[in-house]
């Protein structure tokens, strides 16, 4: 048989695709992009208009108008999530250093939550209670726990969808952080 | 043992996510919001619908559903109620716009692709067929003429 370009055809389909894929593989590779996380729809835009009640026992709850004072981390989290208690140190060594963040407390019983905080530390200037889960709704969450940064005109900056680790700390947040603190 | 086997098969019944203190007493207005769930993506597990899914999130969701239909939104209003907090991800059909316009058109791009290389493929046989034939021999040409004469009956 004589040799035909469109032979070829099916060898470059193959490796055309392979490549494509292949290039895929690389990026979402070990080190590379995490893509279970989804981007948010929320970046960019303002902070929904909320209002909820401190943890049973409390004082202060958390409501839209808070987040419009200055620069501040928003945290979802929960007694009950496993990965929250992973994150948690890294939200104490950001308090420290004057970082001030929030915390959205999503569905969790009162005496859970008073001991989660009482047990680690509670890094939050102040906590809202969402018993129904209907303002995370409203924040867009779908995994817990998720850090927001938001401005000080309180527009959402930046999420991340699961624990914050050291590298999300200095590579991200804080250079995020003293970006907008100084506009 | 077989009969037992049977008879546990015949009563498999599907397994609801949805649960009843969800359900709307209006069918009318419950059909509808099953309907807006179906094609809402559980963010949980990423491959369900919240119709389908256990997570307490897709449970979120299915009430919320519910009380907008319930408000008397139209089932566009609940979509974009939802999309504008999860993004376009959360639907199970991808919109059609510019950012996924390669999705919808791929399909049709290979159809092109296919019809054209099957008609190339066919013109290409037609082409070959006359210098594959080999002329018959004398001998042949006798032997074709002798069984395509009609038989004296």
């Amino acid at each position: 048989m004589a040799f035909n370009k469109i032979m070829l055809i099916p060898f470059l389909t193959v490796i055309a695709i392979s490549a494509v894929f292949g290039a895929y593989l690389w990026q979402v590779g070990p080190g590379g992009k995490d893509i279970s996380t989804l981007p948010s729809a929320m970046i960019d835009k303002p902070v929904p208009e909320f209002f909820l009640p401190p943890i049973e026992g409390r004082k202060t709850g958390l409501n839209s108008n808070d987040l419009k004072s200055g620069v501040s981390l928003v945290n979802v989290w929960a007694s009950w999530c496993p990965p929250c208690r992973v994150e948690h140190p890294f939200l104490m060594k950001l308090a420290r250093d004057g970082v001030v963040i929030h915390g959205i407390n999503y569905r969790d019983k009162p005496a859970d939550a008073e001991r989660f905080l009482r047990n680690l530390g509670d890094p939050y200037h102040q906590i809202g209670a969402d018993i129904t889960g209907r303002v995370s709704i409203d924040w867009g969450i779908y995994g817990y726990p998720e850090t927001f940064v938001v401005d000080q005109s309180g527009r959402i900056r930046y999420r991340h969808v699961g624990p914050i680790t050291q590298d999300v700390v200095d590579k991200l947040i804080r250079p995020l952080l003293t970006r907008i603190t100084n506009k | 043992m077989k009969k037992l086997i049977i008879l546990l098969m015949l009563l498999v019944t599907p397994v609801f996510a949805i649960q009843p203190d969800e359900i709307l007493k209006n069918s009318e207005l419950e059909k509808r919001a099953r309907e807006i769930s179906k094609d809402l993506r559980c963010l949980v597990c990423q491959n369900q619908s919240i119709d389908d899914s256990d997570a307490p999130l897709a449970r979120d969701l299915r009430v919320l559903v519910r009380e907008r239909v319930e408000m008397g939104e139209s089932d566009g209003q609940v979509i974009k109620y939802i999309v504008d907090r999860y993004g376009d991800f959360v639907l199970l059909r991808p919109p059609l716009k510019s950012s996924t316009i390669i999705l919808w058109a791929a399909p049709i791009i290979f159809l092109i692709f296919g019809i054209f290389g099957l008609f190339r493929w066919f013109r290409r046989q037609s082409d070959e067929r006359p210098d594959n034939r080999m002329p018959l021999t004398a001998e042949e040409t006798e032997q074709l003429a002798a069984a395509l004469k009609p038989k004296d009956l």
